[in-house]
């Protein structure tokens, strides 16, 4: 019977490697040729760091880098402080508007990513040829006052692609701090307002100390779909890339060993990124 | 002033950023370009054209869903088991094992199927391991059967998270007062955990089926465009053909489709309280 028992555990454990063997190879193989001396994708060359070397030569990588960072750094940071201030009204609103604005909410998370990038490209597209001549007008007035070159008007670019992440960052905020603000003692913001508070006082002594944990959460969260996003940025610029949509125009072109090694960085990254939040809380129940 | 106000900025940037670009989806789609004039006028001849064509988009779309169905299919064969050995009494405690097998979900899609791509392609590891011992070597993209292991390698974890979130919700004294009664092991999975897993395979179903349904690129790279799925269709009309309307009808309608059918598989799962556990 034990004997028997044993064999089964064995049998469950070997399916389960099966599954990591099936999950892992095709990684563990890009990260192992990233590190190949020759161009070949299947016979091994020798250890080098060549590609790593070589994407620090290539011009457009590293700007790609550039864009990438920059539009996950500035999303996140909207993101964070319109996902928390939107966490903190909803939860002082009314039962109907909170649950109207929290389906809002699901709604950029539920529907298929090629439906937003379509429709925000949609969007930037008819709207910009009406907004750019009013910024037009408004950087010749600064550019006369300041007597300085300033251009406010706006391409299908970085700009577009930063209110794109923002959009789709912000409601994993909001649901990050929502069960902070659930979970806070409501008597605890009243108390403050009694002691003579402000109400602006009362929101940065007393709540955001309080949901802190789900703010930096929300954060990590918007940070890691920011740098991971490919089929929304796709969409919502016309020249500027990214590292996904350099990746894609690559990958169309065939797979090279500099590309393995743009992925194992960027893989590498987003892991180190998970770590930290999952050390916060497990993966499994984050939000 | 009230704390409720706070959350204006965030109700303002949703309305100009997700209501007023879904919007724009449905003008467009109800719209007809008029070339020479180049002005818009309403008309459903977009909506009409899905079905004409002599279906040829009927086709795309009857592969999308087939393709979508199967990768479901065998994601949910392939991911049960797993989910029900992670959440025994055994491997419970083996937490990294889980975090080892959600950790592909978190990486970028492209990135996952450019890995495969490596693996697959006609100077892969699999076809120098096929050559060395001494078969023919094989033409393994471009093929139906990647386009489906591409989806199935990016999905499977979608499907095994929420199973194993509803089998681990799952009272244990259940399942021990079904043994005292004396059910043996295999009328104890059929009568008892299965059914009380079925809010994680809805779940699961829906997390695999509509990413698989829509996805562009997967189909492009790993069928080098054999097999153009829907979303590839909707993503040619935007970029290339530069036919917003029928672009956006095509839209619509993928929509209109996936809602209908995340509330039908809801209307199965009607009565219990479904937790739909999202990537989160």
């Amino acid at each position: 019977m034990v004997k028997l028992k044993r064999f089964f555990v064995g049998l469950k454990g070997s399916y389960i490697a099966l599954i990591l063997l099936f999950l892992y190879s095709p990684i563990a193989v890009m990260i192992a040729f990233s590190f190949n001396e020759g161009k070949s994708r299947a016979k091994w060359e020798g250890f080098s760091f060549k590609w790593y070397a070589r994407l620090f030569e290539n011009a457009d990588i590293l700007d790609a880098l550039k864009v990438t960072l920059i539009v996950a750094a500035i999303a996140t940071v909207v993101s964070v402080i319109l996902g928390t201030l939107g966490a903190i009204g909803i939860h002082a609103c009314k039962k109907g508007y909170a649950s109207a604005m929290i389906n809002l909410s699901y709604l950029p998370m539920t529907m298929p990513d090629i439906v937003t990038g379509v429709s925000l490209m949609m969007m930037f597209t008819f709207s910009l040829p009406m907004i750019n001549p009013i910024l037009s007008d408004i950087s010749a007035w600064l550019s006369a006052l300041f007597k300085k070159d300033i251009d406010l008007t706006i391409e299908r670019g970085m700009f577009t692609m930063i209110l794109a992440h923002i959009t789709f960052d912000t409601p994993y905020v909001l649901f990050s701090v929502l069960p902070k603000l659930k979970q806070m003692d409501p008597n605890s913001y009243e108390a403050a307002l009694d002691l003579g508070c402000r109400p602006m006082t009362a929101i940065r002594k007393v709540i955001i100390p309080e949901i802190s944990p789900g703010i930096i959460t929300g954060a990590l969260l918007a940070l890691t779909m920011s740098l991971d996003d490919f089929v929304i940025s796709y969409f919502t610029t016309e020249k500027t890339q990214n590292l996904s949509i350099l990746v894609y125009s690559a990958a169309k072109r065939g797979v090279k060993p500099d590309i393995y090694a743009l992925s194992t960085i960027m893989f590498l990254t987003v892991l180190a990124l998970l770590i930290v939040v999952n050390k916060r809380s497990t993966l499994e129940d984050i939000g | 002033m009230k704390r409720s106000y706070f959350s204006g900025p965030y109700a303002l940037w949703m309305i100009l950023f997700t209501i007023f670009p879904i919007v724009f989806v449905g003008l467009y789609a109800i719209t007809v370009r008029n070339e020479t004039a180049n002005s818009l006028y309403a008309g459903l001849k977009n909506i009409s054209e899905i079905f004409a064509n002599k279906g040829t988009y009927m086709k795309v779309l009857w592969r999308s869903i087939t393709l979508a169905f199967e990768c479901t299919l065998i994601c949910l064969f392939l991911g049960y088991p797993c989910a029900y050995f992670l959440a025994s009494k055994e491997f419970a405690k083996y937490k990294t094992l889980f975090v080892l097998i959600l950790l592909p979900m978190w990486m970028n899609f492209l990135l996952r199927t450019y890995a495969s791509m490596g693996l697959l392609e006609r100077n892969g590891i699999i076809n120098t391991i096929v050559t060395s011992l001494g078969f023919e070597r094989l033409d393994l993209i471009g093929t139906r059967g990647a386009v489906l292991y591409g989806m199935i390698y990016n999905y499977l974890p979608f499907m095994v998270l929420p199973i194993h979130t509803s089998l681990k919700k799952m009272d244990r004294r259940v399942i021990e007062a079904a043994q005292d009664l004396g059910a043996n092991p295999l009328r104890v999975f059929y009568k008892v955990t299965l059914p009380l897993s079925v809010p994680g395979i809805i779940s699961g179903i829906t997390m695999v089926f509509m990413p698989s349904v829509t996805t562009f690129a997967i189909s492009g790279l790993l069928g080098s465009g054999n097999f153009m799925l829907i979303g590839d269709v909707i993503e040619a009309q935007f970029m290339q053909a530069n036919n917003w309307n029928f672009g956006s009808a095509l839209s619509l309608f993928m929509t209109a489709l996936i809602l209908l059918s995340i509330g039908l598989l809801n209307r199965l799962d009607a009565g219990k309280n479904s937790e739909r556990s999202e990537k989160w």
